[in-house]
C-alpha cells in the first residue's frame, strides 16, 4: 500500500534529486534533504520496529534526536552494520540499507509479540524477579532474553572508518543554532568573540526556520522570512565558526565539552571514501550559551504508542519542513495551543485535520478563532481514553473528563484517523545544562524545570531557558547577552514583533480511561515499554527515590536516557506519593547526551597507535635474529631467542646453560636510569635507600632496596659512584616513571633544602649485559688495554672505557650470579658494541638470551623480582633481606614502619624457596600452598611467585611466599590443583652456587 | 576536566597533571621518636572531606611540579593554587 503522501514542495528538499533506498529489504525513494523517517513518512511507512520488552509495533514519533521508537539498523546486511540509530537523523543517501530491530522473524510477524498479551505477567522489574532465582540459572535466562530482546547487532569485524579528534578553543560557544543560538552567535562574534556556533542538523535555524505562523511575525514578515535573512548575514562575520550536524555529546566542568561532528554519514558510498567519518572536537571555551531549545512533550493515555500517534510538533515538521503529510486523516490530542499551530499548518496545506481534542475547557487564543473559522472540530474538556489499530492507528476512542480530570464521564465516542498528534507541552533540554553540574529548580506554574541560575561563564537561553513565547524569548535574549557578553547593545533589541501568546496549560500527568490503570497501556518511556501502572506498581512495592524507581522500571535507562517521559515519570510519582515535582528532584543526566560510537571516542588511537611502544637500540638485531618478544610496560623486550623449531621452554633452558657454560648476553636497555647530582647525592641516596651510601667509594656500586613509607619493597637496583658528587641509579624496567616520580616528590615537597639534581637517562642509554665464565675473556678482546684483573677491576666496581671512540661506561655487576659486566654506551652506538660483543664472543659460543631466560638465571640465585615475588605488601624482613637493612641509620623512607606491631609480627608472609618431590614437576606460578590437605575449609598459606625448571640443577626450583615461611626450613607443604597435589619441601631461596664462588670463577 | 593554572607553566589541561592527596602532612622529621599510633596518623589517616580541601599536584606531564591547590570537592571549583611551602590561602 505505498502510497505518496508528499503533499508540497519544500524549500528544504530537493525534488530535483531523487534518492533509492532500502528499508526492511524493500526500494523506495525519497529526496535529498530528507531523514529515512521523513522519506518513510512520504511513502506511508509508519511501522518501523518492536518494542523492547512487550514487542509492540512502533512508529516513528518524533523528527530529532530524542526519538525513542523508531530505531533502525544500518547495512543491515553487512559485517559492519551499525545499531541504535534514529530514523530521524539519519540522512538517506543512494544506497542506504536501513532495517527493524528487535523484531524476529520480521517487523510484521514478530514472534516476540506474545510478550504483548503475557503483559500482565511481565510487571516493572520481572527480569529482576523473575531471572535472579535460582541464580545458576541465570546463563540460561540471559541467552533467552538477549535473543528476544535483540538490541540490535553490534559489528563483527573491526571499524574500517577514520576518526579524529579535534581541540578547539574558543571565547564563547554557542549550543544550538536555532533563532536563539544564532542571535546570540552573531552578537558574540559581531564583537570580538572568537565564536564557535554548533547544531545537531544539517540546517540552520531549528525550528523557526519552517514557520510561517501569521500571528508570530518578525518586522512584519515570517520569522522564518526574517531569520533566513539572519542566516545569511552569518557567513560575513569574522571570528564565527559553525559546525552543522555536529551534536554535544558531553558537557564537563570548567567549560569543557566533547561534540560528534559528523563529516560523512549523510554521503553514499563512493564519497565517503578515504574521509574521516567522525571528529570528536574537544572544545575548551571561556562562555557557554546554551540554546539547547526545548522538547515536545507526549501525553500519556492508555494505548498512545500505536504505529501513527506522532508529536504534534513532529507532525509539524513533517509537513513544513519536509511537505510531508503523516497520515490523510489527522486527529490532534493536546494540553496547550501549540497542537492548533501544528493542525491550522496542516489545514492550510490542504491535510485534512479531523478533530482536535482538548483536555482544557477552553482557550481565548487568537488560533482558536481561526481554527474554527477553518472548520476543524475542537473536543473541549475530552480525552481519549483508547486507541485501536495494532500496525498502524486506525481509531481512537475519546470521553468527557471530569471537572477534577481525574476520571470520566458520558459515553464513549470513537473518530477515525490514520495519525494523531500529542502535544502536552514543552520541556526545555537542560541535559547539557545538569551535565556541567548545575541545578534545576522547578517552576510550579508551567510544570517545568528550568536552570536555577545563570553564571559568568555560562547562560542558557530560548526555550532551553524556560522561555517559550517569541517575545519573551527575544527579549530576554537581548538582556542576558548584554550582561553576559558584556556589551552595550545587541542587533535585534529593536524588531518588532507580533506574538500570539499561549493562554493556558492544564496538565495531567496520567490522563484517565474508563478502565481501572491495572488494564490499560499508558506508556511513559516508549523505548523500555515503562507504563504508568509499572510506576505506580514500584511505588506500592515501597520505592521512594526517583533514581530507584527509574532503575526498577527502567524508565528513561534507554539509548534516548527518557527525553520524552521522564517529566511524565516524575508527575507521575509525585501524584501517588503525595509529594510536590520540584521536592521530588530530577534523576541526573549523563553524558552523552546522544550516543557515541566507540570510533569516535578512541579516534586514531587505534591499533599499532592505542599505546606507545619503546623499543631498544639493539631491537632491529632481535628482530634479525629471530628473537620472540615480550611486552614489559610500553617496552618491547626479547623474550628468548629460539633455533629452528625451538619451543620456548627448549630455548629457554638451551639459553640458561649456555650462559652459565660459557658467555651469554642480554639487552639490558630497558632498565631505568637516573642521573644524580649535587653535594648532597650521598644524603638523598641515605634517605631512599634502606641501606648506607655515604661510603661508597667512587667508581663502586652498590645493590639498594627502596621502601615505600609504609615499609614495602617499592624498588631495587644497583646505583653506582661516577664521582664525588655523581651517581647513576638503575631501577627496574617498569617502575623507573614512578621511582622518579617519587624521589622527586621527596625532594620538591619533603627535603627541598638537599642540593642536587635528578635526570632520566633511561633512554640515553644500551646496555649490554655480558654474562658467563668466559665473559672476561670476551671483554678483553673487545678492550684490550683495560686491566680486567679482581684487583683492578672488582666485582660491584666500574669503568669508564673508550670502545672505538665511544665512550662507555662498564659496571661490573651480575643479576645471573656469573662473572658479568654491564656495557652502557650512548643509545645510537648501542647496537654497534651489542654487535662488537657477539663478534668478540663468537669462539665462546655466546648466547643471547632474553628475559625468560634472565629470570630463571636469577631465580636459581634467589634474586627477587620487585612485583613478581613482592606485591607491595612485603617488607624487606619478610624477603629475608634483613642484611640490606641499616640499623644505623636514623632514618630512611619506610623505616618507622618496619617497628610497627604489624611489619614485626613473626608469622607473616616471608620469601622462601621451595622444591618438588618429583624433581620434574614445575609448579604454576600463582598456585596456593596449604598444609594440610584434609582440612576444611583449607587454610592458604601463601602461594608461588616464580617457577621455573633449572637446567642447571636438572631440577624444578620455585620461590614463594608462604605464611611463618622462615621457620618452616625443611617442613613439607602441599599445593592442590585441579587433578593431583603436589608435595614440596621448603627450602632456601638461593638454590645455586649458595657460597657465591662463581662471581669471580 | 579541570583547568589547571600551573603556577610555573599557566592553564593546561586535567591530563597533564597527577592528584597526589591532601595537603600540608609534613613528614615527621623524627619517625622513630613517635608511638605507633602517631605513625600511622600520618600514615594513613587523611581527612577526605565535601567542601574546600587543600590538596598537593604534580604537573607531570610538564614541568614536574609540585604545587598546592585548595579544591571544593562537592563542585570541583578549584579556589586556589599555590607554590609549594607556601602557607594555605584564608577561607
Ligand atoms: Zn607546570
Amino acid at each position: 500500500m505505498t502510497k505518496n503522501l508528499r503533499v508540497k514542495s519544500s524549500e528544504f528538499i530537493d525534488e530535483t534529486s531523487r534518492i533509492s533506498f532500502k528499508f526492511d529489504g524493500k526500494t523506495y525513494y525519497g529526496f535529498k534533504g530528507d531523514t529515512l523517517a521523513s522519506a518513510l513518512l512520504a511513502n506511508n511507512v509508519h511501522l518501523i520496529g518492536r518494542s523492547f520488552k512487550y514487542h509492540r509495533p512502533r512508529g516513528i514519533m518524533t523528527s530529532g534526536s530524542e526519538e525513542p521508537n523508531a530505531i533502525v539498523q544500518i547495512n543491515p546486511n553487512s559485517n559492519i552494520t551499525e545499531p541504535n540509530a534514529r530514523a530521524t537523523e539519519i540522512e538517506i543517501y543512494e544506497g542506504l540499507e536501513a532495517s527493524s530491530q528487535n523484531c524476529w522473524p520480521s517487523v510484521n510477524f514478530d514472534i516476540g509479540g506474545i510478550n504483548n498479551f503475557l503483559s500482565p505477567f511481565l510487571p516493572a522489574g520481572f527480569y529482576y524477579k523473575t531471572f535472579m532465582w535460582p541464580k545458576s540459572f541465570w546463563e540460561k535466562y540471559e541467552f533467552f532474553i538477549r535473543h528476544s530482546a535483540g538490541l540490535g547487532k553490534s559489528p563483527t569485524t573491526k571499524d574500517p572508518d577514520i576518526y579524529d579528534h579535534r581541540n578547539i578553543h574558543c571565547d564563547v560557544l554557542v549550543v544550538g543554532a536555532g533563532i536563539s543560538g544564532i542571535l546570540a552567535a552573531k552578537n558574540a562574534a559581531k564583537n570580538n568573540y572568537k565564536t564557535l556556533l554548533l547544531d545537531e542538523k544539517n540546517e540552520l535555524g531549528g525550528s523557526t526556520i519552517f514557520e510561517t505562523n501569521e500571528n508570530k511575525k518578525i518586522n512584519n514578515t515570517f520569522s522564518s522570512e526574517w531569520l533566513k535573512k539572519e542566516i545569511s548575514e552569518l557567513k560575513n562575520i569574522k571570528n564565527l565558526e559553525i559546525k552543522t550536524r555536529t551534536s554535544v555529546a558531553a558537557y564537563h566542568q570548567y567549560n569543557y565539552l566533547l561534540a560528534r561532528e559528523n563529516l560523512t554519514d549523510h554521503l553514499e558510498k563512493k564519497d565517503k571514501k578515504n574521509k574521516i567519518r567522525q571528529r570528536l572536537l574537544k572544545i575548551r571555551a571561556k562562555k557557554v550559551i546554551l540554546a539547547t531549545g526545548a522538547l515536545e512533550r507526549p501525553l500519556v493515555f492508555n494505548n498512545n504508542d500505536r504505529p501513527g500517534i506522532m508529536l504534534s510538533s513532529a507532525v509539524k515538521k513533517y509537513s513544513d519542513f519536509y511537505g510531508v503529510a503523516c497520515g490523510v486523516k489527522n486527529i490532534f490530542f493536546t494540553n496547550n495551543d501549540t497542537a492548533y499551530e501544528s493542525a491550522l499548518s496542516l489545514h492550510n496545506k490542504g491535510i485534512k485535520v479531523a478533530a482536535i481534542i482538548d483536555i482544557r475547557e477552553n482557550s481565548d487564543a487568537k488560533i482558536i478563532k481561526k481554527t474554527n473559522d477553518a472548520g476543524i472540530k475542537i473536543y473541549w474538556s475530552h480525552t481519549i481514553v483508547d486507541t485501536s489499530g495494532y500496525k498502524r492507528l486506525s481509531d481512537v476512542s475519546i470521553m468527557k473528563l471530569s471537572n477534577d480530570g481525574m476520571s470520566v464521564t458520558g459515553s464513549k465516542t470513537s473518530i477515525s484517523c490514520d495519525c494523531l498528534g500529542i502535544a502536552g507541552g514543552w520541556t526545555p533540554a537542560v541535559h547539557l545544562y545538569t551535565q556541567s553540574g548545575n541545578k534545576l529548580t522547578f517552576d510550579e506554574d508551567r510544570n517545568v524545570f528550568v536552570p536555577k541560575a545563570d553564571n559568568s561563564a555560562q547562560i542558557c537561553v530560548g526555550s532551553c531557558g524556560g522561555d517559550f513565547e517569541l517575545d519573551e524569548i527575544i527579549k530576554n535574549l537581548s538582556n542576558k547577552l548584554k550582561n553576559f557578553l558584556n556589551i552595550s547593545q545587541t542587533d535585534f533589541e529593536d524588531i518588532s514583533l507580533e506574538n500570539d501568546k499561549e493562554t493556558s496549560k492544564r496538565n495531567i500527568w496520567l490522563l484517565p480511561s474508563d478502565k481501572p490503570t491495572g488494564k490499560t497501556k499508558p506508556f511513559v518511556d516508549y523505548q523500555n515499554d515503562a507504563t504508568a501502572k509499572d510506576i505506580k506498581l514500584a511505588l506500592r512495592e515501597g520505592f521512594r527515590s526517583i533514581e530507584h524507581v527509574k532503575r526498577y522500571t527502567t524508565t528513561g535507562m534507554g539509548t534516548d536516557q527518557g527525553k520524552l517521559g521522564n517529566m511524565h515519570a516524575l508527575g507521575i510519582i509525585a501524584d501517588t506519593a503525595g509529594v510536590k515535582m520540584g521536592e521530588l528532584g530530577t534523576t541526573t543526566f549523563r553524558p552523552p547526551y546522544t550516543p557515541l560510537t566507540f570510533g569516535t571516542i578512541v579516534g586514531r588511537n587505534v591499533g599499532e597507535f592505542f599505546d606507545t611502544f619503546r623499543r631498544t637500540p639493539m631491537n632491529d638485531w632481535h628482530i634479525k635474529n629471530k628473537a620472540e618478544f615480550e611486552n614489559v610496560g610500553q617496552w618491547k623486550r626479547a623474550w628468548y631467542y629460539p633455533i629452528n623449531d625451538e619451543t620456548m621452554h627448549q630455548a629457554v633452558q638451551r639459553e640458561s646453560k649456555a650462559a652459565r657454560k660459557s658467555a651469554g648476553i642480554l639487552d639490558a636497555s630497558t632498565l631505568g636510569k637516573i642521573d644524580i647530582q649535587g653535594s648532597d647525592a650521598s644524603e638523598f641516596l641515605n634517605r631512599v635507600y634502606t641501606n648506607a651510601w655515604s661510603k661508597l667509594a667512587i667508581g663502586k656500586c652498590r645493590y639498594g632496596l627502596m621502601l615505600n613509607e609504609d615499609g614495602m619493597v617499592f624498588d631495587d637496583g644497583v646505583t653506582t659512584r661516577l664521582g664525588e658528587n655523581h651517581y647513576i641509579m638503575t631501577t627496574t624496567t617498569g617502575g623507573a616513571a614512578n621511582v622518579l616520580s617519587k624521589l622527586e616528590d621527596y625532594l620538591q615537597t619533603e627535603w627541598p633544602e638537599l642540593d642536587l639534581y635528578l635526570t632520566s637517562v633511561t633512554d640515553h642509554f644500551a646496555t649490554a649485559s655480558l654474562c658467563g665464565p668466559n665473559s672476561k675473556k670476551i671483554l678483553n678482546k673487545i678492550i684490550p688495554e683495560l686491566d680486567l684483573s679482581d684487583e683492578n677491576f672488582p666485582h660491584m666496581s666500574f669503568k669508564e672505557v673508550t670502545i672505538d671512540k665511544i665512550k662507555c661506561r662498564i659496571m661490573r655487576i651480575s643479576f645471573t650470579g656469573e662473572q658479568s659486566y654491564e656495557i652502557n654506551a650512548p643509545a645510537s652506538f648501542g647496537e654497534a658494541i651489542w654487535e662488537k660483543c657477539i663478534e668478540a664472543g663468537k669462539e665462546f659460543d655466546i648466547t643471547p638470551y632474553g628475559t625468560e631466560t634472565m629470570h630463571l638465571l636469577r631465580a636459581e640465585k634467589g634474586f627477587i623480582i620487585v612485583g613478581q615475588d613482592t606485591d607491595g605488601t612485603m617488607t624487606p624482613i619478610d624477603l629475608q633481606m634483613d642484611w640490606i637493612v641499616s640499623k644505623k641509620k636514623y632514618d630512611f623512607i619506610g623505616k618507622r614502619s618496619l617497628y610497627r606491631s604489624d611489619t614485626m609480627k613473626e608469622n607473616r608472609k616471608q620469601l622462601v624457596g621451595l622444591l618438588t618431590e618429583d624433581p620434574n614437576i614445575v609448579l604454576e606460578e600463582g598456585a596456593q600452598i596449604v598444609s594440610e590437605l584434609n582440612q576444611k575449609p583449607v587454610e592458604m598459606l601463601g602461594h608461588v611467585t616464580s617457577s621455573y625448571f633449572s637446567p642447571n640443577l636438572n631440577k624444578s626450583i620455585a620461590l614463594a611466599v608462604v605464611r611463618d615461611g622462615k621457620n618452616m626450613r625443611g617442613k613439607k607443604l602441599f599445593i592442590p590443583m585441579e587433578n593431583k597435589n603436589i608435595s614440596v619441601t621448603v627450602s632456601s631461596t638461593i638454590f645455586f652456587d649458595e657460597e657465591n664462588k662463581r662471581i669471580n670463577a | 576536566m579541570f583547568l589547571i593554572n600551573c603556577p610555573y607553566c599557566g592553564e593546561r589541561d586535567q591530563q597533564e597533571f597527577k592528584a597526589g592527596g591532601e595537603a600540608h602532612i609534613e613528614r615527621p622529621k623524627q619517625p622513630t621518636e613517635l608511638s605507633d599510633d602517631q605513625w600511622a596518623e600520618y600514615l594513613f589517616m587523611r581527612k577526605n572531606i565535601k567542601g574546600v580541601q587543600f590538596e598537593r599536584w604534580n604537573h607531570a606531564h610538564g614541568c614536574r611540579k609540585w604545587f598546592n591547590m585548595a579544591r571544593d570537592t562537592s563542585n570541583d571549583e578549584i579556589k586556589a593554587i599555590y607554590k609549594m611551602g607556601e602557607k594555605p590561602p584564608p577561607q
